[in-house]
């Protein structure tokens, strides 16, 4: 009978640690949408806007350190962001002629990286962006694996290796200066603000000339929407978008398990101790059977 | 009670525990036998890879991309070696929960295994990290990504081993001949496994729930939002091939460890037909459950492609078959076609995962992520490692022995 007791005590403090696990999950949650009174902020970009000059990409590259991009941009050449290029240009035909795209981490609301991660080195800020933070990542890019855009990139071959993606140059945000690329765009195809006045902004733009532009935006609601968003004459799909992904956000596809690990914790162990208990005595039988 | 007072080498002949162990370290028996021929030159060279690993960065023995940033040491070692390490809270939860005493001969065998299995695809794991040396972080509460499915699987696994260890523990102090030791571990036996099993059925489905971002990233064949409970209700299947395949080996590699021989062979016997009901059922069980996630997401179109083969070979050939094959041979107690039937589900397990993780993940890229064969040599030499491990337990603690004279007593 005492042995039971104790197991029960187990039992008890067992259920009491899920319990505070538990709690703490509801807690970090992320919310949808403009958190607190910081409203979260983002670019716009306009493809209309943009003749490929890549001075985004070089100022990029000179904000973080990155070695200065040669490859100059070829029209149905796809280049991707890599680990020593956080931001690149690409040109495509389209429908309504060539069109130049920008590609770099989108900023989601909810971003599937900072779900994944388990340090909370991918982190999104208050105001907007999501950063990595080198001091707590363990390298295990899981988050990788998980973001829907293929954005963040290793250093796979350091011994010290980062992650490597856009932090929408939160640090010259926080200083009140524009991020690099918007600021160092000769032909205003980049924008930034908050997202309300992005999105309205983008509205105005479509309204004004119908006939210029997509009638959409791209980033208003996929992933669960995101910081970044594309205005563009042909569509999505033709400018290497990816149109396929769904309009809820990824971190959703996890909450269904994460919300039942506290309850398996705690129900599961009195559960199994209560078929213990019923069964305790079965050996017994057992064994006079086999005598 | 302080740690000097633990009569722990009264047992050994008056020996002190520290030349006790020294001489336990020693390697017994003959040593150019083919399995150490095999691995002690792979281990080496393990070895000689992880140092490159280290003093270059993963790329220079990965095959690694931007795009598959996991492949076969997470794919393989960790999501498949963990499946196969189920048969641990399987079996102790028929033997301590459902008192089920006719696997108790299996019990210790299972434990260990289940317990290296973690120890290994763990360090195999911090192998695959970048920045290793911030591993700490998520344990010591240095920011809790809570709401990563990684994090949780990562506390489980911790906590697990913890668990497994305690069970394996009443074995470690029968060796060092501490009786008061086996009588306080052994009184935590049935905590741990409460504990061990609650864990288990966390983690194995986590390693799953991992993916569940991946949506856009797998073959719609193999993900679903059911990954979890697929992972689950197979990584019971997969445990108890394990045990079956492993103790048909241990039998004979080891037979110098069982006394009675002829007892032995008869429980290992009965053991091994009635673990193959409970696969025959759980995989009845996997299998409808698969179909009805077949039909719900409405896949027929997807079968008529090369993927859509692949897909009913590993459900048809490697799940259903030795599904028959088990209800069969249970009836029939044909041993030998139930051992055969646990390298069929085994081999579709292996597919499984891997079709989750390396196979079908990106499956639709440009360029596909084959491993290197240095990947492969280092998961063999940890595999082996391993292997050496569990023979230098098995070897001096009574795991397929019979546990001395004065453990039996009851008390
Ligand atoms: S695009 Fe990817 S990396 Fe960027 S915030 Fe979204 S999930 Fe994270
Ligand atoms: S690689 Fe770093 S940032 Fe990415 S999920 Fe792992 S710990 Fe987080």
């Amino acid at each position: 009978m005492s042995i039971d007791r104790r197991i029960f005590f187990k039992t008890a403090a067992l259920i009491g640690v899920s319990m505070a696990i538990g709690k703490s999950f509801g807690a970090s949650s992320p919310e949808k949408g403009e958190s607190g009174e910081v409203e979260f902020h983002g670019v716009l970009y306009d493809s209309t806007r943009c003749v490929g000059c890549q001075e985004c990409e070089r100022v990029c590259a000179a904000a973080h350190d990155l070695p200065e991009p040669t490859e100059t941009v070829e029209t149905g050449k796809v280049r991707k962001t890599s680990d020593h290029q956080r931001s690149v240009i690409n040109s495509y035909k389209t429908s309504k002629g060539d069109a130049f795209v920008k590609n770099q981490c989108m900023h989601c609301n909810e971003p599937a990286c900072t779900a994944a991660c388990l340090t909370e080195a991918m982190y999104k800020t208050k105001e907007g962006p999501v950063i990595w933070r080198g001091e707590k990542c363990m390298g295990c890019r899981y988050c990788m694996v998980s973001c829907p855009f293929d954005t963040p990139k290793f250093e796979f071959m350091s011994t010290n290796p980062k992650i490597v993606k856009c932090d929408m140059c939160y640090d010259r945000i926080q200083k009140g200066q524009l991020p690099a690329c918007v600021e160092g765009c000769p032909g205003e195809a980049l924008k930034f603000g908050t997202r309300r006045e992005l999105i309205e902004e983008a509205r105005k733009r479509i309204a004004a000339s119908p006939d210029a532009y997509q009638h959409e935006i791209f980033g208003e609601n996929v992933a669960g929407g995101t910081g970044f968003l594309y205005l563009s004459a042909a569509p999505f799909k033709e400018i290497g978008l990816n149109t396929q992904l769904q309009n809820s956000s990824y971190p959703a596809l996890t909450k269904g398990f994460l919300y039942s690990v506290p309850s398996v914790d705690v129900l599961l162990p009195p559960l199994l101790l209560g078929i213990y208990a019923a069964t305790k005595n079965n050996h017994i039988k057992e064994e006079e059977e086999n005598d | 009670m302080t740690s000097q007072t633990f009569p722990i080498a009264k047992d050994n002949d008056g020996k002190s525990i520290g030349k006790f162990i020294l001489s336990e370290l020693k390697p017994r028996g003959k040593w150019l036998t083919p399995f150490n021929i095999i691995s002690i030159p792979t281990i080496l060279l393990g070895i000689g890879l992880i140092v490159i690993r280290y003093v270059q960065g993963l790329g220079a023995i990965t095959n690694l991309t931007q795009e598959v940033p996991w492949g076969l040491w997470i794919g393989f070692d960790v999501v498949t070696g963990v499946a196969f390490a189920g048969g641990a809270y399987v079996v102790t939860f028929m033997v301590y929960i459902l008192n089920m005493r006719r696997y108790h001969s299996i019990v210790r065998v299972t434990v260990l295994n289940g317990f290296l299995a973690y120890a290994f695809y763990t360090g195999a794991l911090l192998l695959d990290l970048g920045r290793p040396w911030n591993v700490v972080n998520p344990m010591i509460g240095n920011n809790f990504g809570t709401s990563s499915v990684l994090f949780l699987v990562a506390w489980h696994f911790v906590l697990y081993m913890l668990a497994e260890l305690i069970e394996f523990s009443p074995a470690i102090a029968e060796w060092l001949g501490s009786r008061k030791a086996k009588r306080i571990l052994s009184g935590m036996t049935i905590g741990a496994v409460i504990f061990g099993i609650t864990l288990s059925t966390l983690h194995q489905s986590g390693l799953g729930a991992l993916y569940l971002m991946c949506k856009d990233k797998i073959h719609p064949l193999w993900y679903s939002e059911f990954i979890p409970v697929l992972f689950f209700v197979s990584s019971i299947f997969a445990g108890l091939s394990m045990v079956i395949f492993e103790g048909s080996i241990s039998h004979k590699v080891f037979a110098d460890q069982i006394e009675d021989k002829e007892k032995s062979h008869k429980t290992q016997n009965t053991v091994v037909h009635s673990l193959s009901k409970v696969c025959a059922v759980t995989m009845f069980a996997y299998f409808c459950l698969q179909f009805l996630v077949f039909i719900h997401a409405k896949r027929w179109d997807l079968i008529n492609s090369p993927m859509g083969y692949w897909f009913l070979t590993e459900m048809i050939g490697f799940v259903f078959i030795p599904m028959v094959m088990f209800f069969y041979s249970y009836r029939t107690s044909n041993i030998k076609m139930i051992r055969i039937a646990a390298i069929l589900t085994m081999i579709g397990v292996v597919m499984n995962r891997l079709n989750v993780t390396v196979i079908g993940f990106r499956w639709d890229a440009a360029v596909h992520y084959v491993p290197s064969w240095m990947e492969i040599v280092v998961t063999l030499a940890v595999i082996f490692t391993e292997i050496w491990i569990f023979r230098w337990v098995i070897n001096r603690m009574p795991v397929l022995r019979e546990s001395p004279a004065w453990a039996k007593e009851k008390h």
